[in-house]
């Protein structure tokens, strides 16, 4: 177990962040060309002022009509990603991991608050999960790449979380499955609905330009 | 919850493409709609959608059908383009479900902007839907009606040539019983503005144009109409998906403004058509913006009151609402003006919840209320909850500047038995504006008599 842990740790690592930063780049300037060879007419209202204005009004809680009219699925993207974020970047083993890996020492969340912030994840993951069972409109619609797509996030955030109450061999374990896992879904992000979390700045972007530069006209 | 195979409508249109429909053609239109006519722009929609439901609400059609889960905008993305784009198997009784959900379940109001936090245009998709619909002859027939006489007269009613000039000079021979001297100038070159109408206004609403001549000419306005095609701004073929036709017909358009040396396009109170010169038919002619420009006729009755060019003689008092028609409000941003105009005419006016760019649309525009009376049953249907609104107002009267709307919400307020009446903004401008005395005194004639 061990030597897995330091395999998925070390070189697995490298190879994760360097798969991702290919593939995502590939992608980018793929759709980038095309875009520029087939949606001409679209591109050409790029606008970074009405882009930026989009993306910031829909990055505040409760400022658009849909997360007015959606206050659950509000609370529970906002907390879900914030979460995510604020953990990826600062719970307390990967503060750790960022200053052996790369020499960077950072600021890091108690253990408590890493706790809290993955109950705050894994309850909103829930209240998505739940929603694609049970409200109507979700469930009409789902399919299996959005299942992927939830449990792919679901897997390292629960390991990470469970992986803290233990210890010995079990620790070990679910850590080097926390590392695996979360291998794996940055991997797969390029390739699943997970590629939101890159393409969502550039779609946003533009049709906030089209609202703005064309239709004169707010989008949230 | 209903299933489009359900609530199939019978459409001749329809019925008649079906028949001539073969794996093979579908195949084909499935592979232009994949590889040629579309881009990076809806697969990245297509990929990145999380299916989150969240556009649901921005619905009329689903919130008016007691939210079946089928109408929601991202259900009806995942009925049709989604399976196109999936590659799965495709037959002639889907590719039917396609043309009724996209040509006659969506009104491509895009409402549901406001509710996508991914920021994907429905509207888009759902065009494209109809662009393969309409690749594979599948139309519906009314809808495609105007579509043929858009290509063959680039007219969208059939009007001919001599017809559309016999119309105006019909409307100035009555116009001039009140005000002598009016003319409704045809083909005057380097005319400061070039008014044109659509379609249906010589057809068989001739009044309004009765009424556009009364205000430029009380305003003092030195305009023009052109004798020739290119006099209608209206286009049913960016609602069908013939984007070859629109591009023509917006040619036309254009071109006649140009060849008449006009400074600028004024056009009535139409809503699709606006979309289509300043939106969508100027991209497919190259053109970022009009090649001419354009004032719709919110903005210009806008300028001329506020200019002082005409007065207002008096304000109704009767309880008044606004309709945000999508194309001129969340398709231009017209809703200052649109209330600039409707208070200077009316002292009880009335505001809709919601309204603005987030009112509910009129389910008649996007070419639905084209698709004609084989739908009309769905489409009042479809539209509760702009009843709804409208009836919450108490309004006697519901202004509308949009013919697609106008048209639309008549059929909404007489279905649910609303006492309301539905008016453009030239139907109160006309009457209610100042005309001064030497306007509409007879004209001198030789010998000092009168004609």
């Amino acid at each position: 177990m061990e030597t897995l842990y330091l395999l998925a740790r070390g070189p697995l690592c490298w190879a994760t962040a360097i798969i991702f930063v290919l593939a995502m780049g590939w992608k980018l300037s793929k759709a980038w060309s095309e875009a520029k060879a087939k949606d001409g007419s679209s591109v050409a209202y790029l606008s970074w002022k009405f882009g930026l204005r989009s993306i910031f009004n829909w990055a505040i809680p409760y400022n658009a009509l849909g997360w007015k009219e959606n206050p659950l699925i509000c609370a529970a993207t906002f907390c879900l990603h914030l979460s995510l974020l604020l953990l990826v970047l600062f719970a307390d083993g990967h503060t750790v991991l960022w200053e052996y890996t790369f020499g960077l020492r950072i600021w890091a969340l108690s253990p408590m608050l890493s706790d809290i912030l993955s109950v705050v994840a894994l309850t909103s993951l829930g209240v998505l999960a739940w929603r694609r069972i049970a409200v109507p409109q979700v469930k009409f619609v789902t399919g299996p790449a959005d299942w992927l797509a939830l449990i792919l996030v679901t897997v390292p955030v629960l390991t990470g979380f469970l992986s803290g109450f233990l210890g010995g061999t079990s620790a070990l374990t679910l850590t080097t499955l926390h590392i695996l896992t979360a291998e794996i879904l940055i991997v797969l992000i390029p390739f699943t609905r997970l590629s939101h979390a890159v393409f969502i700045f550039f779609t946003r972007a533009y049709i906030g330009s089209e609202f703005g530069g064309v239709r004169h006209c707010r989008d949230w | 919850m209903s299933t489009i195979r359900e609530r199939r409508i019978t459409d001749q249109g329809l019925e008649i493409g079906l028949a001539a429909l073969t794996q093979d053609r579908i195949r084909e239109a499935v592979q232009a709609i994949r590889n040629s006519e579309t881009g990076a722009k809806m697969k990245v929609y297509h990929e990145t959608c999380m299916r989150c439901g969240m556009c649901a609400p921005a619905c009329h059609f689903y919130v008016s059908n007691d939210n079946d889960p089928s109408y929601a905008p991202v259900a009806k993305v995942h009925q049709t383009m989604t399976r196109i784009l999936n590659g799965e198997d495709i037959g002639p009784q889907d590719v039917y479900d396609f043309a009724q959900i996209a040509y006659t379940e969506c009104n491509l109001c895009r409402r549901c902007a406001f509710y996508c936090p991914v920021g994907i245009d429905i509207g888009y998709i759902m065009s494209t839907v109809r662009r393969f619909c309409y690749k594979l002859g599948m139309v519906p027939q009314y809808l495609n009606d105007t579509g043929n006489s858009h290509a063959s007269t680039m007219n969208q009613m059939w009007v001919k040539e001599d017809e559309w000039t016999d119309s105006l000079l019909w409307q100035e021979e009555e116009a001039r019983d009140e005000f002598p001297h009016i003319r409704i100038p045809l083909d005057k070159e380097g005319a400061d503005i070039f008014y044109s109408v659509i379609g249906p206004e010589p057809k068989f609403q001739t009044q309004l144009i009765y009424q556009a001549a009364c205000i430029m000419h009380v305003a003092g306005l030195d305009w023009t109409m052109p004798s020739f095609p290119g006099w209608d701004n209206s286009d049913m073929s960016m609602y069908i998906g013939d984007f070859e036709t629109m591009g023509r017909v917006k040619k036309a358009h254009f071109d006649a403004a140009q060849k008449l040396k006009c400074k600028r396009i004024v056009m009535g109170e139409c809503g699709h058509a606006f979309r289509s010169v300043h939106d969508v038919g100027n991209r497919w002619l190259g053109a970022k913006d009009s090649p001419v420009p354009i004032v719709h006729s919110i903005k210009f009755f806008a300028d001329l009151i506020r200019e002082g060019k005409i007065k207002i003689a008096y304000k109704i008092d009767d309880p008044v609402t606004i309709h945000d028609p999508c194309n001129v409000i969340r398709g231009r941003g017209l809703m200052d003006e649109l209330r600039y105009v409707t208070h200077a005419l009316c002292s009880n006016v009335i505001e809709m919840t919601p309204n603005r760019e987030y009112n509910y649309c009129c389910c008649a525009g996007g070419g639905v209320i084209n698709c004609g009376p084989p739908y009309k049953n769905s489409r009042v249907q479809g539209n509760r909850v702009k009843a709804e609104q409208i009836k919450r107002t108490g309004a006697t009267i519901v202004i509308s500047p949009c013919h697609n709307c106008h048209s639309g919400l008549e059929d909404i307020v007489h279905g649910a038995k609303i006492d309301a009446k539905i008016s453009f903004l030239g139907d109160l401008i006309y009457p209610q504006m100042e005309k001064p005395a030497h306007f509409t005194e007879p004209a001198p004639c030789n010998g000092g008599g009168h004609v």
